[in-house]
């Protein structure tokens, strides 16, 4: 037994040699021989040539020497396709053996040789040994038809495989069941849309029986396809649940995370007041802890999907913090893993032990580790705000060791730290600036100016700690620049004598000795801000900072959905859909967790907290004679001459681009401020406030968040479109109003929403003394002025209005939604007509919401409230879209490209502070569009979609 | 599914090499070994993914085993079947060593085209694999009719880890209970974490197809057993029994039944295989306690002093104790008393080993060490890694017992009375760490 000798001959002419071995007559020299050649293969060298001579030995009664050949032909034939004819005899022969191993064997191989004229054989022995007595033979033909779909899709389908292969599902065998079922879910991957794997509840039943009897590689077979079924109801997920939790039991680690997956995804589900539920979930805990002492590589896959399986129901693990603590021979990989569950897991309970854990990381040698330690720590702090004073003490410990690394890792977690207690650890910044010649990189010395800036009156030599930074200006990285300008702006502002030179420099160093835009503009725009303005750029620069929120690295929910349904599988160790490592179409297909049966819905319906729509009174929509009271209650002064002004229409262009520069400048700067914690305070909330505005500026607001961030979505296609206003029609008939026609449309102009009207009088009277009145609606729109009708109207005349609206009226819920009840009086009568205005009405400016919060809020909404549309017929790629959604205040906050889907996620907010998520799918020449829209007050859904639509559309 | 196979010596030279999927191809053998096993830095995942294509890979001694996907696979399963790869060829040629690779290449061949059929993996187990695939060339040639079928129905059958037709003339049994306690102590004595996990490791040569089951002091068995008995009785098995956090079985153990009535019910493979494996963390008896003392003492001198005591009945006798306290990189002479056993610097591992051969329960034993140190300019403090220990103690620290277990086999004529069994407790340490 010393087969070894086969790798070393490498000497010369050693094919021909070969080929001499080959065809002698003695068995045991051409087994030898082919020995030689398989070793050579293995190598990777080339003995293609010795085929015809390989193949010649094919035909002899010794198996070892003929599944050497075979593994020979399996490697070969492809590049030698004339010669494999040749071995197509013995092939169909060896599938007519008595021995079923041989028959097995012929056909397992016979698969493996992609060649079309060999597949043209292989059809009838497939069909023989599909219908074979012996289930070793059947178990290997099921497999084989996913071989050979894989070299020829038409002929498996032509040749009826497919439906052979259906009928094995229900075999006496577990195992052919199991190798079935493997088999068709391959090739349903491939035929996204077929109903091939049909799954419902008396296939189901098969297969959870064949599950307790085969192999635990069929097992995980059976799970995973499980997987893929939506059962019926609660009742049927509970009793599949019941059926494969006993799975959990299972020695072999990839059939419990299987039967894992099932149960995380078939318990979306179950209603959370079932005690089966609560009993799910304990279950779940001990096996999860058990993968923990599984070998390094599978603790890895384990870790990963844990992390998914954290994000998705904490409560699970909640209890279990001790297990992820590090062990000093763990694999780096199985540490920083551990150390990211840890964070996830803290909380005010546990928050002692892991602290002290933390510190102990963060002694160790391995780099990296050590930063990501340290870094804990500081979410520590933030997370739990008990613990705060105890986190930072223990990073000052660490700075105190003067490790580099350490240092900076902690300087970057303290900077956001001071963001979550303002004025509570100020005391600490001696300290840092103590180190601050030891930074050096970009990230750290970055959070150190920040730091600086922040509190420069608290810094007596704040001045010269930025100026020092100021003499390597240029060879400092964009980040640093950017802070660096920001941070001497804030300290002029606050030390306004003494630093002046300072921020000449600074700003002339930024836009006229740099050539990166950013900082260029940044430059100027500061530099025109202070010169103007100085106390709206105090406003501005030193404005007040927005939370930053708790949770860090969370998964956007739509992929957490999606990864928890790939539990076990590649994807939930990459944390990245399968479309994102994955050529071609094969098993790319979008998977998504069944939506929560309707019994469980009333205990989980969140209570609509800020909403006025679902709090208002029940809809009675009142009768004529109330809404005529209440009109002749008011004062329907004749709005003849008092209020001159007409409001300005506006110049959108010109304006648009400075406000919107500014904005997306102002969102830039707090991104590199937020730095990775991902926290985006959006400066542009200050910009908010018109009244913080330089003079010149002053209508740039109301408009700039219409640009938003036309930077941040990398776009740049172009300037949104403003709010799209609808074409006047007409409100009231001149026959229904005495001579009096009026159309008219909505629009917001400038965060200012108005109702242009157009007055005709077709009567043959003058028409004097205009008023209007607002019935009580939804969204407690009402005049904000009176009707500026200047002169009488002659007959046939006609006049343009336009009159602005507050939202500030009476709420009362209209139906529909939008429906506006008006009362117009003139000289002659009082007139009633109802209208219904465009949601996007009520979309205010500063409706764009942090990544951050959108991800939680999204989190937060129960699924009931999400409401699907389709918006057909769209001719616009998705970045066209956006930004014609964003003229009308629907923003973008972030765009994800899967497959040539284009996923934006936006928000909008209403004037009544009700926020309205959406996620629009946009397919790359598909012109209709899915809209998913989650709220938590659903009943605006409907309007929001008809907004989208009429936006999209014109 | 898995698209190839490849295994590799510590040079990156392939082994083996098997392919089986079309989208594998040769250069994919070439990436792994550039980017992996030659990577300059090392590796820091088990998973790789280069150009769209991923690489699992796990490691036994110098050899590294590579499964090779362009597909979502199943990761979980790649690697329990890389593993299971590993104890196949174990099963068959003992260590996992290129020199053994290269002398079962046929082999290894062989037993790959039967386990992994177009990257699904099949019957793996080597029971029913050394029926039909065995070092001598294959069997298959010679065998009767019924003899092939029964390898077919063995293979793929529900029993797929037992032939029929075996015979002993003595049926005996013997059952292992080994367990391996992790402890991670603070230098103050306080208990930051520590569990068991064990393993019921069956040895069978039983007749026939002999149905087992198999009972211990689960603390939820005895807890249903003693509600329908006295409660006095309750109260006093209570103490005895152990609360098991999680188990796991081999496949043999009918899991529905263990779900709905908590028995351990089998049909046992033939031979050595582990039955169970479990994890407690309640009540765990720790069998040494390792009290360490260490001060600095100037800038090039460590005074340390390491106690350990014996925590188990004094008739039982603890074997192959071994104390490991590490030391600094700096170090540059180490003086060592010890009362017991022996003690001695190892500069190689930065540690000095202490070893006792043997030590009873409830002792004490102790070593002072001085340890010179060279000046140095590194800013950074010593980490001060862990104590750790190892040793053997001849119980359960669990609190784990066999209560019973019981083999029926109806059609041949021996009872559970005929069958010798024997049953032994092992505790061995795993990671046992203390805190310096």
């Amino acid at each position: 037994m010393t087969d070894s000798k086969y790798f070393t001959t490498t000497k010369k002419g050693e094919i021909f040699e070969l080929k001499a071995e080959l065809n002698s007559d003695k068995k045991e020299k051409k087994k030898e021989a082919v020995k030689k050649v398989i070793a050579s293969m293995t190598v990777g060298k080339d003995v293609s040539a010795l085929f015809p001579d390989v193949v010649n030995c094919m035909q002899t009664d010794n198996l070892e020497l003929k599944k050497l050949v075979y593994l020979y032909l399996m490697n070969y034939a492809k590049s030698q396709p004339d010669m494999a004819i040749m071995a197509v005899n013995t092939f169909v022969k060896d599938c007519e053996d008595p021995n079923p191993l041989i028959r097995a064997l012929a056909v397992r191989t016979m698969g493996c040789i992609r060649v079309d004229k060999i597949t043209e054989y292989l059809c009838e022995p497939l069909r023989k040994c599909l219908k074979d007595e012996d289930p070793y033979v059947r178990k290997t033909a099921a497999v084989c038809v996913a071989k050979l779909h894989d070299i020829n899709a038409q002929l498996v389908e032509d040749q009826g495989f497919l439906d052979t292969l259906k009928d094995l599902i229900s075999d006496s065998n577990p195992m052919v069941v199991a190798n079935a079922v493997a088999a068709l879910s391959e090739i349903a991957e491939s035929h996204p849309n077929s109903n091939l794997l049909d799954l419902n509840p008396q296939t189901i039943n098969k297969l959870l029986t064949a599950l307790n009897e085969c192999t635990e590689w069929g097992q995980i077979f059976i799970l995973d396809c499980l997987a893929n079924y939506t059962p019926r109801d609660d009742r049927e997920s509970q009793s599949i649940c019941e059926r494969v939790t006993p799975r959990l039991s299972h020695a072999n680690s990839a059939v419990v995370l299987s039967a894992v997956k099932v149960l995380m995804k078939f318990m979306e589900m179950l209603p959370k007041d079932l005690d089966y539920y609560g009993t799910l979930l304990k279950k779940l805990a001990p096996p999860l802890v058990t993968l923990l002492s599984a070998e390094p590589e599978l603790q890895y896959v384990a870790l990963r999907n844990i992390n998914l399986i954290v994000q998705k129901r904490p409560e699970i693990l909640k209890h279990e913090m001790k297990v992820f603590f590090v062990k000093y021979n763990d694999p780096i990989y199985v540490k920083l893993e551990k150390l990211d569950i840890m964070i996830r897991l803290a909380s005010q309970a546990n928050i002692a032990q892991v602290l002290a854990e933390l510190k102990e990381y963060a002694t160790e040698v391995d780099v990296d580790f050590v930063r990501k330690a340290v870094r804990a720590i500081g979410r520590c702090a933030i997370k739990v705000e008990q613990s705060a004073e105890r986190c930072v003490s223990t990073l000052l410990d660490l700075i105190q060791t003067k490790v580099n690394y350490v240092v900076q890792e902690a300087i970057v977690v303290i900077k956001d730290i001071f963001r979550k207690y303002p004025n509570k650890y100020e005391s600490v910044i001696a300290t840092l600036c103590e180190n601050l010649d030891s930074l050096d990189e970009p990230e750290a010395r970055a959070a150190m100016i920040w730091i600086v800036g922040e509190y420069a009156e608290r810094i007596d030599n704040a001045d010269e700690l930025l100026e020092s930074f100021l003499e390597g200006f240029h060879d400092e990285s964009t980040q640093v620049q950017l802070q660096l300008l920001t941070a001497i702006v804030k300290l002029f502002l606050k030390k306004p004598t003494e630093t002046q030179e300072l921020v000449q420099q600074v700003l002339s160093l930024a836009t006229q000795d740099s050539d990166n835009p950013d900082l260029r503009d940044r430059g100027y725009i500061y530099w025109r801000l202070l010169s103007t303005d100085p106390v709206a750029a105090k406003e501005v620069v030193l404005a007040e900072k927005p939370l930053i929120s708790e949770e860090t690295d969370l998964i956007e929910p739509t992929l957490l959905d999606e990864l928890i349904c790939h539990i076990g599988t590649l994807a939930s160790v990459y944390h990245k859909p399968p479309s994102a490592f994955v050529e071609g179409s094969r098993g790319v297909q979008h998977k998504r967790l069944p939506a929560r049966a309707g019994s469980g819905e009333s205990a989980e319906s969140p209570e609509v907290g800020q909403s006025g729509t679902s709090e208002a009174p029940p809809a009675v929509i009142p009768s004529q004679g109330d809404l005529l009271g209440d009109l002749l209650n008011l004062d329907l002064a004749p709005a003849t001459t008092t209020v001159p002004s007409v409001q300005p229409s506006m110049q959108m262009g010109a304006m648009d681009l400075l406000g919107g520069g500014l904005d997306s400048l102002m969102g830039d700067e707090s991104d590199t401020l937020g730095g990775d914690i991902g926290g985006s305070p959006s400066m542009g909330a200050a910009l908010g406030a018109p009244a913080a505005m330089p003079a010149a500026l002053s209508n740039a607001p109301a408009v700039g968040g219409g640009l938003g961030d036309l930077f941040d979505l990398g776009g740049g296609v172009g300037m949104p479109t403003g709010f799209y206003v609808a074409p006047k029609t007409l409100f009231l008939p001149a026959m229904k109003a005495k001579g009096l026609e009026i159309s008219g449309t909505f629009a917001r102009r400038g965060g200012i929403i108005q109702m242009d009207l157009s007055l005709t009088n077709k009567a043959m009277s003058v028409m004097t003394d205009f008023a209007i009145q607002f019935n009580r609606n939804s969204f407690g729109l009402a005049p904000a002025g009176p009707l500026q009708v200047l002169t009488p109207l002659t007959p046939n005349q006609t006049i343009d209005v336009s009159l602005p609206l507050g939202t500030t009226g009476p709420v009362m819920k209209m139906e529909p939604l939008n429906n506006l009840q008006v009362a117009v009086k003139n000289n002659i009568d009082v007139f009633y007509f109802s209208c219904q205005y465009p949601l996007s009405l009520l979309f205010v400016e500063d409706g764009k919401m942090e990544r951050q919060v959108f991800l939680a809020t999204w989190k937060d909404i129960p699924n009931d409230n999400e409401a699907q549309f389709q918006i057909k017929d769209v001719h616009l790629n998705s970045d066209a879209a956006s930004n014609k959604l964003q003229g009308s205040n629907i923003f973008t906050i972030a765009k994800r490209t899967v497959d040539a889907q284009d996923m934006l996620y936006q928000s909008i907010k209403l004037t009544n502070g009700i926020w309205v998520l959406a996620e629009m799918r946009v397919q790359t020449g598909n012109p209709n569009y899915t809209l998913s829209i989650k709220c938590r007050a659903p009943e605006v859904s409907q309007f929001v979609y008809q907004c989208y639509e009429l936006v999209l559309k014109n | 599914m898995i698209g190839g196979l490849f295994i590799y010596n510590h040079k990156g030279e392939v082994l083996i090499s098997r392919v089986y999927r079309d989208d594998i191809g040769r250069n994919a053998v070439d990436a792994f070994r550039v980017n992996v096993i030659h990577a300059r830095q090392q590796v820091r995942s088990p998973v790789t993914n280069i150009a769209r294509t991923s690489f699992f890979h796990v490691k036994r001694s110098n050899i590294w085993l590579a499964a090779v996907t362009k597909q979502n696979v199943n990761a979980a399963m790649v690697f329990e079947f890389l593993y299971k790869m590993c104890d196949v060829m174990t099963a068959y040629f003992g260590k996992i060593s290129e020199e053994n690779i290269k002398n079962n290449f046929v082999l290894i061949y062989e037993l790959l085209d039967e386990i992994l059929d177009f990257g699904y993996p099949q019957n793996s187990e080597t029971g029913a694999l050394k029926t039909f695939i065995t070092q001598q060339g294959i069997k298959g040639q010679h065998q009767t009719k019924e003899e092939q079928s029964q390898i077919t129905s063995q293979v793929t059958g529900q029993i797929g880890w037992r032939r029929e037709g075996i015979k002993y003339r003595r049926n005996e049994l013997f059952l292992d209970v080994l367990e391996s306690v992790n402890l991670l102590m603070s230098p103050q004595g306080q208990v930051l974490s520590a569990h068991v996990s064990g393993r019921v490791v069956m040895k069978s040569y039983l007749s026939g197809m002999p149905e087992c089951k198999f009972g211990m002091n689960d603390k939820i068995v005895i807890d249903k057993q003693g509600k329908g008995g006295t409660t006095d009785d309750a109260g006093k098995s209570g103490k005895q029994s152990i609360a098991i956090d999680d188990c796991t079985f081999h496949q043999c153990v009918r899991l529905s039944k263990f779900d709905s009535e908590r028995s351990i019910s089998f049909i046992p493979p033939d031979g050595e295989y582990e039955l169970m494996r479990y994890r407690t963390t309640k009540d765990i008896i720790l069998p040494f306690r390792v009290i360490p003392l260490v001060r600095e003492v100037g800038r090039t001198k460590l005074e340390v002093k390491v106690v350990i005591k014996s925590n188990f009945k004094p008739s039982l006798l603890a074997q192959k104790i071994e104390v490991r306290i590490p030391t600094p990189l700096n170090t540059s002479g180490v003086q060592v008393i010890c009362m017991k056993g022996k003690a001695k610097y190892k500069a190689s591992e930065n540690a000095i080993v202490w070893k006792i051969k043997r030590m009873a329960g409830m002792k004490e034993s102790q070593i002072s060490a001085e340890i010179e140190l060279l000046p140095t300019n590194d800013k950074k403090k010593w980490a001060r890694p862990p104590i750790s220990m190892n040793f053997e103690v001849p119980f359960a620290p669990s609190g784990l017992k066999v209560r019973y277990l019981k083999v029926f086999e109806s059609k041949l004529n021996y009872s559970d009375h005929d069958v010798i069994k024997w049953v032994r407790y092992i505790g061995r340490s795993g990671i046992y760490e203390t805190r310096c």
